[in-house]
């Protein structure tokens, strides 16, 4: 059985490949939902975040030209991000010992 | 699923940011009583991975794509209440980083995807356990199966949030009808990148899996050695 740091470092490689280097691969098309509203009509209620013109706005780097490396420098940034967020709230949240 | 800024009216934004503040604050004290030293890094390492497969939109239909929404995934794999508090991570994330979803309607956002899609299905995956065998294989199928579900249960949840506050005008049957045939076959996806996953960590590490019955007495076999 493999332990479980190195359960944990596997995952996190795997997630950092998936974001990183196959999220280029991603299909465009508008989602569920969007595609729902622009079919009935109600798309053009929708207003820009507010961090619309954020560097990291929809997933690529601004300034970077090339499309792969900006999706993948955005999806690896939000691989650590979320990783430093829900790591510290629940090694927070953890019990010290195992209750017996 | 993330739904943007004006689609929902902002006192309904409010009702639904406040009810999931209340399904967080629940999770907070259920996750504080469950979590141990070796369950709280996977509920971390959840949350990683779902950020991740969020980003990989396939396609359903014409010109239609759906991503993992990940809250049954997460539910089986580290429990309802972790659950509802890495979709929350992720989904804040997302808004405020990303971009995607807006930022006032995070609360309805958190409320479909955090805590309907989490708890409806974890409803399912329970319900679904019940009747299966008592193996391991059980345990995929179920969580497929809640998988699925749970991705119409979501989008019920916007239709909602629609039918209470939306900006439009649209009859709010229409909006029903469009948004459950379309999320239940995003459903398919999710159900089978659901099963992929829950499979791959039952094999590897079954005893990390919350929704494994069994896990404790393998747990006890391990410690004693």
């Amino acid at each position: 059985m493999i332990s479980n740091r190195k359960f944990i470092v596997m995952g996190v490689l795997v997630s950092a490949l998936l974001a990183g280097g196959a999220s280029f691969y991603a299909n465009s098309n508008p989602d569920g939902l969007e595609k729902v509203a622009q079919d009935i009509g109600f798309i053009q209620s929708a207003k820009d975040n507010a961090n619309a013109d954020s560097s990291l706005a929809d997933y690529g780097l601004k300034g970077i030209e090339n499309e792969r490396l900006s999706v993948g420098v955005a999806g690896l940034i939000g691989v650590v991000a979320t990783g430093a967020i829900s790591g510290g709230l629940f090694l927070l949240l953890r019990r010290k010992k195992p209750k017996n | 699923m993330h739904i943007p800024d004006g689609f929902i009216d902002l006192p309904t934004s409010a009702i639904f940011a406040a009810a999931s503040a209340g399904a967080i604050t629940y999770s907070l004290v259920g996750a504080r009583k469950q979590l141990d030293e070796k369950s709280a890094p996977l509920a971390g390492l959840t949350a990683v991975f779902i950020f991740a497969v969020q980003m990989l939109n396939f396609p359903v239909a014409a010109g239609t794509s759906g991503h993992l929404l990940g809250g049954a995934l997460a539910a089986v794999l580290v429990g309802p209440y972790a659950a509802t508090l890495a979709l929350t991570v992720v989904l804040v994330m997302q808004g405020f980083l990303f971009a995607d979803g807006g930022l006032s309607a995070i609360g309805l956002n958190v409320f479909n995807m955090a805590v309907l899609g989490v708890w409806g299905g974890y409803a399912v995956f329970l319900l679904v356990r019940k009747i299966l065998p008592k193996n391991k294989s059980s345990i995929s199928i179920a969580a497929a199966t809640a998988g699925l579900i749970s991705v119409p249960i979501a989008a019920v949840g916007f239709v909602f949030q629609y039918a209470l506050g939306a900006t439009a005008t649209f009859s709010v049957s229409t909006v029903l009808g469009a948004m459950v045939g379309t999320h239940i076959l995003i459903g398919i996806g999710e159900a089978i990148i659901t099963a992929l996953t829950v499979s791959a960590v039952m094999a590897s590490r079954s005893d990390l899996v919350f929704g494994w019955e069994n896990k404790t007495s393998t747990l006890e076999i391990r410690e004693q050695k």
